[in-house]
């Protein structure tokens, strides 16, 4: 790693214990997110993946212990400025009224507009590039209720890339995805932050697109229970069984390991 | 929206020149001291203005109401504010009170019942949608038990009065000096949200992670829609309808974001009431029609119209 010590990660969780009703997510994690870095989180359902994110994003307290963004605490920040650095991809997406796609990815620009302020041509410009990125541009004025699934799930990932954070959290961004699209959209959201130096969390349930895309893995195990560290170190079978509580066989394909269900 | 203003001043025209009296406000502006211009001054312009000011009040908090419960069937009444301002107000006409205790009356029952529905909603937990919604509308249906209760036992000379108050009525209709201030207060506080507002459409969480400070966002729109709610109650009974469909007449003309909704809506909602109040006057002149009604009765077809042009929605 290029950076110099001195210089505080992007998110940095000391002693971390988050907790959701009864069930124990992590218990005093200590956890380093960098610039550049793509970050996977594996888990059973609900093992509380979801909330360890949206306790990352800020989005809920945590039980113990303090999470940091670039050096300054996450309950220290105003939600704009917050939202100006870090991002999130929500499971769902809900659209009780209509609204064309611009308007809808339009919509990552807010936190840098202030309350009055419209759009600039440079706002329009970002959002439709961010389109283009996932293949929308037709799709520009498109009622984003008549959408299929996995249209909608690209224009929530475009309205993310518009947002233009150096953090960017994703609660299953594969969902609705067509096998050309998980690789592609995936692909192209990976790399370009790579290119950009953004970090990336994303949680999955697909052990081989985390093993092609991530470079770190978070594996949740239950019970507060948790291995992280880099990709190629902490996938293996052995735990990868214990993760998902069924027996599993691993490829070795020229893409890299791949695991397969017994 | 410059079709929108047009609209406003030319039903503003309407209703000012058109009455029972036939009195042209040409000839008011002529001869500013004729009886027919007193009628213009005295009678028409308040009215007028009040009709304006109390459709403005509507839409404007139907859209706060929609997005507050992110759903598009919510109108202005949904959380049983207008519910409680007509106990308040029956209650006064049983009385045989004046027009000012009637107000007064009306203005209390719709501010106990925002109380009621915000401090209850509230309860042990988190405040969320739902329970905010199914508190609102079982207090609504309270109220409407009250209501049929207090129809039931008042002496048959006060019933019509009563039926025209709970329809929507803007005979008592005063210069609405208030009504005004409030249309002032929540257009302006409603504008400067309307960027929140676009993202609360998409959810709270979604609006969260925009940068959306949403619990105080959220306690401010329900406070800004029903003190609008309660002006409009206040100042002429139960009009229903302009405060569901404004908002949607404007979303089926294209107008989604709440920067260009929100004064779409004012100006939308008044001009409905300026032309229902003033066929209310002079459909069947000299008797009157209930406002509530003729508001539906015109609202209905204009909405259906829109919506089935609009089938093809998928070009936005």
């Amino acid at each position: 790693m290029a950076e110099p010590h001195s210089a505080p990660p992007l998110l940095r969780c000391v002693d971390l214990s988050v907790q959701i009703a009864d069930v124990v997510v992590t218990r005093n994690l200590q956890l380093s997110i960098e610039a550049g870095q793509c970050w996977c989180i594996l888990g059973r359902n609900g093992v509380g993946k979801t909330t360890l994110l949206h306790t990352l994003a800020g989005l809920r307290t945590a039980r113990s212990g303090s999470i940091a963004l670039n050096g300054r605490a996450l309950a220290a920040y105003k939600r704009r400025s917050l939202a100006r650095q870090l991002g999130i991809l929500f499971q769902n997406h809900e659209d009780p009224f209509p609204a064309t796609v611009l308007e809808s990815v339009l919509q990552g620009r807010h936190p840098h507009l202030r309350a009055w302020q419209w759009e600039s041509a440079e706002d329009n410009a970002i959002a439709r590039q961010a389109l283009a990125q996932f293949g929308l541009e037709a799709f520009a004025g498109r009622n984003v209720q008549t959408l299929s699934g996995g249209e909608r799930q690209r224009v929530a990932l475009a309205t993310l890339l518009a947002q233009d954070t150096q953090l960017l959290l994703l609660d299953e961004p594969s969902n609705h995805l067509d096998l050309h699209q998980r690789l592609e959209a995936l692909g192209r959201l990976v790399s370009f932050c790579r290119a950009n130096n953004k970090a990336l969390v994303m949680v999955l349930h697909d052990i081989n697109l985390a093993a092609r895309f991530a470079d770190h893995a978070l594996l949740v195990l239950g019970d507060g229970e948790t291995r992280h560290g880099r990709q190629s170190d902490i996938l293996d079978t052995g735990i990868l069984e214990r993760l998902y509580g069924h027996p599993l066989v691993r490829l070795d394909t020229p893409g890299g390991p791949a695991w397969l269900p017994r | 929206m410059l079709a929108l203003v047009a609209a406003a001043l030319a039903s503003a025209w309407f209703s000012l020149d058109t009455g029972s009296a036939s009195v042209s406000l040409l000839d008011a502006l002529r001869e500013p001291d004729a009886v027919s211009a007193q009628i213009i001054w005295q009678l028409r312009i308040p009215r007028a203005a009040a009709a304006f000011v109390t459709g403005a009040l509507l839409g404007v908090a139907g859209a706060l109401m929609q997005v507050l419960l992110r759903n598009p069937l919510a109108d202005p009444y949904v959380l049983g504010v207008s519910g409680g301002a007509s106990v308040g107000a029956l209650l006064a006409l049983m009385a045989g009170a004046t027009t000012a205790v009637l107000q007064s009356s009306a203005f209390g029952g719709a501010l106990l019942s925002t109380l009621a529905v915000f401090s209850l909603a509230h309860g042990r937990g988190s405040w969320d949608t739902t329970r905010l919604l199914l508190t609102g509308v079982v207090l609504a249906a309270g109220w409407g038990a009250l209501i049929s209760l207090l129809l039931a036992i008042s002496p048959a000379a006060q019933i019509q009065g009563m039926l025209f108050w709970l329809m929507g009525d803007l005979s008592y209709a005063q210069m609405p000096v208030a009504g005004g201030a409030v249309l002032a207060l929540v257009a302006v506080a409603a504008l400067l949200l309307a960027s929140s507002l676009n993202l609360l459409a998409g959810g709270e969480l979604h609006a969260a992670a925009l940068g959306v400070a949403v619990g105080k966002l959220r306690a401010t729109i329900y406070i800004l829609g029903s003190l609008a709610t309660a002006m409009a109650v206040t100042q002429a009974g139960n009009i229903g309808f302009v405060g569901l469909i404004a908002p949607h007449m404007l979303r089926l003309a294209g107008a989604r974001d709440y920067r260009v909704l929100i004064p779409g809506v004012i100006l939308l909602g008044g001009t409905l009431l300026l032309l229902a109040d003033a066929m209310s006057r002079t459909l069947v002149a000299p008797r009157q029609l209930p406002v509530g009604v003729v508001t539906a009765l015109l609202g209905v077809p204009l909405f259906l119209y829109l919506l089935y042009r609009s089938r093809d929605n998928r070009n936005g």
